[in-house]
């Protein structure tokens, strides 16, 4: 299973396996990583799943979809590294991805 | 002070579902949102987006939904108390007193909160000096435009309420209008007229900027804003607006004395009923073995919690299964003819 690192605003590391299909939000949703609440559950309708990835990972990414960037506008101190994690499918691709979780969500 | 049988908190698809039950076997009931308007995630998130699994309904959108809910209630008198946030719950004797931040106030033995992820809010800056001056020169939404008259105002986001305003004020105020990219979400008629004052030099427009200081003892005089994460440029100011759309935020509810647990109250499944007898949680704020945040179940959840209002409200009468096809009484309470 690919591993993702989610790294809380204060450096903690959490290296979790996150089957392949679920989205990087739930990753940390079902293993309690603080930080990401998720209000809408992965809808694109909230901005609370918020992440900084990693830069070199940030272009082996799919790019993001209509709407992610519009909903970024109201995500907390969003910058060019920016994501909605609930739009990010985890992928064997992926294994090793890290993204950092913002001091707050709201 | 409203005496009712049953409050319900949040006008969401859960609530407005919810009255029609308790309508149905004879309770009356209030609703709370502080919202300026009725239906919850469905009118504020996503108006326009289709639904395709509420029940013998193969597609509505989320501002259809709600327009069904609301007629499906017309035959009964509700009273709704739009934009009021529900603050206080207080136990006395065997009935709750409820306080909203308009003062309002209800006594009811039964108070079943539907309040979805939490209350819909504002967003705020993120800079905690912000704080200092909201609401006297730092808002989030506008009551009085007349106070900016002849002011410089800067105005933060890139949605339609951020594009409207910076177009009204610009009439009679000088306006920055400040934005974190170059593309904006608005309607694309108010994305051009703001690229035209912009170009005419009525809007200051300033892309690719974030808010990074605001300054001033007493009074706001400056903010310090900064491009593409890299340079700073100072603007003197009078008023900061932030548009920055609205976050559900569970807010007072954490303080009522239930068990919460990742911003859901815990239920039984039998009443939907909390730690506190007589409070109930239904829909997408209450959480049990199983539950799924749908429409659906929300619907489920209000229908026996409903029941379970009847035996506190009426303490001396007997709840009575009836069907609203073959219930002379309901088809009555419905205004309906039966055959
Ligand atoms: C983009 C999107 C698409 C969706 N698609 C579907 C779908 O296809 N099918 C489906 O079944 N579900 C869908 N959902 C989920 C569905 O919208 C929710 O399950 C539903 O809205 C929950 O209803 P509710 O009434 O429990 O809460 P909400 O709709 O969240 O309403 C709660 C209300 O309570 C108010 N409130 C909270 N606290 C207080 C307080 N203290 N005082 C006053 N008012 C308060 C809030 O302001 C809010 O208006 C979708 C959600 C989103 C965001
Ligand atoms: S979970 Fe709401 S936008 Fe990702």
């Amino acid at each position: 299973m690919p591993k993702i690192n989610y790294i809380e605003h204060n450096g903690k590391l959490h290296k979790i396996e996150v089957a392949n299909g679920l989205s990087v939000m739930e990753g940390a949703v079902q293993n309690d990583i603080p930080g990401i609440d998720a209000d809408c559950g992965g809808s694109m309708a909230c901005a609370t799943c918020h992440v900084y990835v990693k830069e070199e990972w940030f272009d082996k990414l799919e790019k993001k979809e209509d709407g992610e960037e519009d909903m970024l506008d109201m995500a907390y101190e969003p910058n060019k590294f920016s994501r909605l994690s609930c739009q990010l499918i985890v992928t064997d691709k992926l294994d090793g991805l890290e993204v950092t979780i913002p001091k707050k969500q709201a | 002070m409203n005496k009712t049988d049953a409050l319900i908190i949040g006008a969401g698809p859960t609530g407005l579902f919810t009255a029609h039950q308790l309508k149905l076997i004879g309770l009356d009931c209030h609703i709370v949102d502080n919202l300026d308007k009725i239906g919850g995630q469905c009118i504020e998130l996503y108006p326009d987006k289709p639904i395709y699994d509420i029940p013998a309904i193969p597609e509505c959108s989320g501002k259809e939904l709600i327009d069904y809910l609301i007629k499906q209630i017309k035959p009964f008198d509700i009273k709704f108390h739009l934009s009021e946030r529900v603050e206080q719950v207080k136990k006395e004797k065997d009935h709750w007193i409820v306080k909203t931040n308009n003062e309002t106030t209800f006594l009811t033995p039964n108070i079943i909160i539907a309040g979805g992820v939490g209350s819909f809010e504002p967003r705020k800056f993120t800079l905690k000096e912000c704080e200092k001056f909201e609401n006297k020169s730092v808002f989030y939404s506008i009551k009085d435009k007349n106070i900016f008259e002849g002011k410089t105002v800067s105005i933060f986001g890139g949605g339609d309420s951020a594009l409207d305003w910076a177009i009204e004020l610009s009439k009679n105020s000088k306006v920055n209008l400040i934005h974190r990219r170059d593309d904006f979400r608005g309607a694309q008629a108010t994305v051009d007229k703001v690229k035209e004052l912009a170009k005419s030099g009525k809007i200051n427009l300033l892309t690719k900027y974030q808010i990074s200081d605001v300054k001033g003892s007493e009074k706001l005089e400056s903010i310090d804003i900064k491009y593409d994460e890299k340079e700073t440029k100072n603007l003197k100011t009078d008023f900061v607006l932030g548009f920055f759309g609205l976050i559900m935020q569970l807010g007072p509810i954490a303080n009522w004395g239930l068990n919460i647990d990742k911003k859901t109250i815990e239920v039984d499944t039998e009443k939907f009923e909390t730690n506190q007898k007589g409070i109930y949680a239904i829909g997408d704020i209450c959480n049990y073995p199983g539950k799924l945040k749908l429409i659906l179940s929300g619907f489920h959840e209000g229908a026996l919690a409903a029941r379970a209002c009847f035996k506190l409200a009426r303490p001396n009468e007997k709840y009575r299964f009836e069907f609203t096809t073959s219930s002379k009484t309901i088809k009555k309470r419905l205004g309906v003819k039966s055959d």
